[in-house]
């Protein structure tokens, strides 16, 4: 295979940190040459899982995910869908590619949507203690309030990534909105943090993402206990996680943006994964 | 009577305690993962390190990620003292091969000394000198949890023909006995030393260290073997950097296939009567394009100090002795 020399003394992008200081890369368009990973990973004959929450009305969001997941998520990998809904009779009929395919895994509703987004992690970690996830190699957790607009493929896998969350990658670390009440599971003290990363988009290895879910999960229930509910929810716990447990890569905001509440900056070459618009007070406790 | 009841239900019951506690210790250490119920409550774990920088202007630097997102170690890329948090508790031991055959002997000392100052400090090491006199390895005092084991080898009398052998002996090591006794291993040139910290930043499942003669170089004019008739050709649109020889590692799995794959691919050529331009080091080059390293070191940890350093390089961690070339290869 041919391809342009990478040059040591040439950085593919001058403008932006590629590397944490735990020598994880930080995905940004011009750091990767597709066809050289493509090659590595299809080697390797890997089946990617995506896994998505369409609850309550939510469901109407699947269509367009889906949809823009075929155009180019994992495109020419096997991937399998995993669409955790409380109303199976409503998942949209969408034409895969081959080696795609989708399961419908029923699941219960909460009547508040802070408990429909933190009851994600219990799920996920019990749904990866079944036999099935022996099939994955690796699994993608996703918002479903989203579609894909430009390729997101096997740059991304490795055992543990995060996402850094739009609002927040030009912030200093006492600005993000992380957990700050020591008596929660979630708490972060102000001089500590490396980024502030995104609920809707992580994902690894089947055994990072049942530990990390796990782990979270159970740090939710104790906080329960507690009778506090961190300030952002799963999201919140995320991030303490990830503090403690590095992530071996992080993904830039390409992979998480909202057009609707940030305008497109320069740094950012592709938006990748972008959100869907949607009118909250007909989405909410419906 | 009582108290031969009493005695007989105790003896049933330690044995099957015994056993019960064994039997749990298997199982805790087969779960291939190991659940921590909440977070890790190590707040030696939290540094009060800078936040990294994410938009922040580069002038004059290195590249850090090669295009296969392999990570290019360099000075200001890595935070070490985090990194340290971050291996240390996973106890590794780490393995470091050594040739001091031939003229290469007397540098045994000081790669041994400078090793003890600054490779790995505060990890378990275990150095392997190969050589052909044993009784010649001079005693260098090691630190706790460092070790060292001298591994008889023939004496050849060409260079090439060490440079030749360095594969399969490395290979067959790891086979017979240091997949046992190490997570990591390094293959390291003799002739050099270490003058700064060479720590857990260089860990990976696969290492490859750019040679420093080349790093700025285009590829058409590496040293690369060019003759066809070489398993260890290479195109001149083929190749990413030109790796150095004098130092490559990672997880032993990974070495011990790795160095048996340069061995055959030797071997190969030996049948057919070449020997590669740079020898192992063109063998090294050619597997390296097509397996690709998980992790790339800069030259600062291969350098040559007869070269003037360069800017760009910032600590130079390990680097040849003042020596000629000519001389040893006489």
């Amino acid at each position: 295979m041919v391809y342009p020399q990478p040059m040591a003394l040439t950085p593919a992008r001058r403008d932006v940190l590629v590397l944490t200081p735990w020598l994880a890369p930080i995905i940004w368009e011009g750091t990767f040459n597709i066809d050289i990973l493509n090659e590595q990973f299809r080697l390797q004959n890997i089946t990617v899982g995506l896994s998505v929450f369409a609850v309550k009305k939510y469901i109407t969001f699947l269509r367009l995910f889906l949809e823009s997941a075929e155009q180019h998520f994992m495109v020419g990998y096997r991937v399998t869908y995993y669409v955790f809904t409380d109303r199976p009779a409503d998942v949209p009929q969408v034409g895969l590619g081959p080696g795609r395919r989708l399961a419908v895994l029923p699941v219960r509703s909460y009547p508040r949507w802070q408990d429909v987004s933190m009851r994600r992690m219990q799920m996920i970690s019990q749904f990866l203690e079944q036999p099935s996830r022996q099939q994955m190699d690796y699994l993608v957790c996703a918002d479903v309030d989203m579609k894909f607009q430009d390729h997101v493929g096997v740059e991304i896998l490795t055992p543990l990534f995060g996402t850094l969350h739009p609002g927040f990658y030009t912030s200093k670390r006492d600005a993000f909105t992380y957990e700050r009440r020591p008596q929660s599971q979630a708490y972060i003290p102000h001089d500590q943090g490396d980024f502030y990363y995104m609920g809707a988009f992580f994902g690894g290895s089947v055994a990072e993402v049942h530990r990390l879910t796990k782990a979270c999960h159970e740090a939710m229930a104790v906080d329960r206990a507690n009778n506090i509910e961190a300030v952002w929810h799963d999201e919140s716990h995320l991030n303490k996680y990830l503090l403690l447990r590095k992530p071996t890569k992080v993904l830039s905001p390409e992979y998480l943006w909202d057009l609707h509440m940030l305008p497109w900056p320069s740094v950012l070459k592709k938006l990748r994964f972008v959100a869907v618009h949607k009118n909250h007070q007909e989405i909410w406790n419906r | 009577m009582f108290h031969w009841k009493l005695a007989l239900v105790l003896g049933l019951c330690l044995p099957a305690s015994l056993s019960l506690w064994v039997l749990w210790v298997y199982v805790e250490n087969w779960m291939p993962v190991s659940y921590i119920p909440y977070y890790l409550p190590c707040p030696e774990i939290l540094l009060e390190y800078l936040q990294p920088k994410l938009l922040e202007q580069r002038p004059t630097e290195l590249l850090m990620l090669t295009p296969w997102l392999a990570p290019i170690v360099s000075e200001g890329t890595f935070n070490p003292e985090l990194l340290q948090h971050l291996y240390q508790p996973l106890n590794l031991t780490i393995g470091v091969t050594m040739f001091a055959v031939g003229k290469y002997r007397p540098f045994v000392q000081h790669f041994l000394e400078s090793a003890e100052e600054f490779f790995m400090r505060g990890f378990q090491v275990h150095y392997y000198i190969f050589t052909p006199k044993p009784e010649a390895v001079p005693s260098v005092p090691l630190g706790p949890g460092r070790h060292l084991s001298v591994i008889p080898t023939q004496d050849h009398s060409h260079w090439e023909e060490i440079s030749m052998r360095r594969m399969e002996m490395i290979s067959k090591h790891i086979a017979g006995r240091a997949h046992r006794e190490v997570d990591y291993l390094f293959c390291l040139h003799a002739d050099m030393t270490f003058r700064n910290p060479w720590g857990p930043e260089t860990l990976g499942d696969m290492v490859a260290a750019i040679h420093p003669g080349y790093f700025s170089v285009l590829r058409q004019q590496f040293p690369y073997e060019r003759r066809r008739a070489s398993t260890a050709y290479v195109a001149d649109n083929e190749g990413d950097f030109y790796y150095g020889g004098a130092v490559f590692g990672g997880r032993v799995a990974n070495v011990y296939e790795f160095t048996r794959g340069c061995h055959m691919a030797i071997l190969a050529d030996k049948a057919n009567g070449i020997v590669a331009a740079w020898q192992e080091e063109s063998h090294l080059n050619r597997r390296f394009i097509s397996h690709k390293p998980s992790k790339v070191l800069s030259p600062e940890y291969l350098w040559d100090d007869r070269k003037p350093r360069p800017p760009s390089l910032k600590l130079i961690r390990f680097s040849t002795l003042d020596k000629e070339t000519s001389v040893l290869r006489s």
